[in-house]
């Protein structure tokens, strides 16, 4: 990683992959996000993507653009995208802002966007993989 | 970057409300992005407000870019000349209590926002 390349890590847990966003993201690292994420879901054949923003204590018109994006590019590839933890604050602000993320599913928690997400390619349920709450 | 966790801190200090808050640092974020993106670059100050018994958070964003040559309709929902979601200049007049804009084309445009507790 090279300096001021600071990475989102994506973990894998079981046929899905968990982004957690903790930090105010800028534009390189939005950017890098997509390349690492479309990246990883061809390389595990992942079919959903939950993306964790309870850390987030703002999500502008960049940030929401972004996560629609990210939808988009994980459908393109055949990943259901569930977008969680969202602030009250935030869900207020976005929508007064003029921005309801159109296309972007979400789920108030990290569990219930897991349900929201189909099983692995056979069809089996889902499977639980640790605690992604923390 | 920088202006969020200023206006952030100010909003805290200020007592604001956290959807408030939310509001006003999401605002500065879009300004500061507008400034940068259509202003080529700019900068922010920003302070207490104080007066008449109430205490709240100002912010001034100002650029020596092209202007805004219909300020009207730049402030329309879902209008924009750069690549971004056409909801900088309205989108952020809706999060805070007070909104103005000088745009003047060819010198730069400053706008101002403020907000109460």
């Amino acid at each position: 990683m090279e300096a001021g390349g600071a990475r989102i890590p994506i973990l894998k847990l079981g046929h899905l992959l968990l982004v957690t966003i903790q930090v105010d993201m800028h534009d390189r690292m939005a950017v890098t996000l997509q390349e690492d994420l479309t990246e990883r879901i061809v390389e595990t054949g992942a079919r959903g993507v939950l993306i964790d923003i309870s850390g987030l204590e703002l999500v502008d018109s960049f940030i929401g653009r972004m996560l629609a994006d990210i939808a988009a590019m994980a459908r393109v590839l055949d990943a259901t995208t569930v977008v969680v933890g969202m602030r009250p604050a935030v869900a207020i602000t976005l929508v007064e802002l003029g921005l309801a993320l159109p296309g972007v599913q979400t789920a108030l928690t990290v569990e219930r966007g897991m349900q929201l997400l189909p099983g692995p390619r056979d069809a089996g349920p889902v499977r639980e993989d640790g605690d992604p709450d923390d | 970057m920088r202006a969020r966790q200023l206006v952030r801190q100010l909003a805290l200090d200020a007592g604001l409300r956290l959807i408030d808050q939310t509001k006003l640092v999401t605002a500065v974020s879009e300004l500061a992005r507008n400034t940068v993106v259509h202003g080529g670059g700019g900068h922010m100050s920003a302070g207490l407000a104080g007066g008449g018994g109430r205490a709240g958070v100002w912010a001034e964003f100002e650029d020596e870019g092209p202007g805004i040559p219909d300020v009207e309709q730049a402030m329309r929902q879902g209008y924009t000349t750069g690549d971004g979601l056409g909801l900088g200049l309205g989108g952020a007049k809706r999060l805070v209590h007070e909104f103005s804009i000088t745009a003047v084309p060819g010198q730069g445009t400053t706008v101002r926002v403020v907000s109460w507790r």
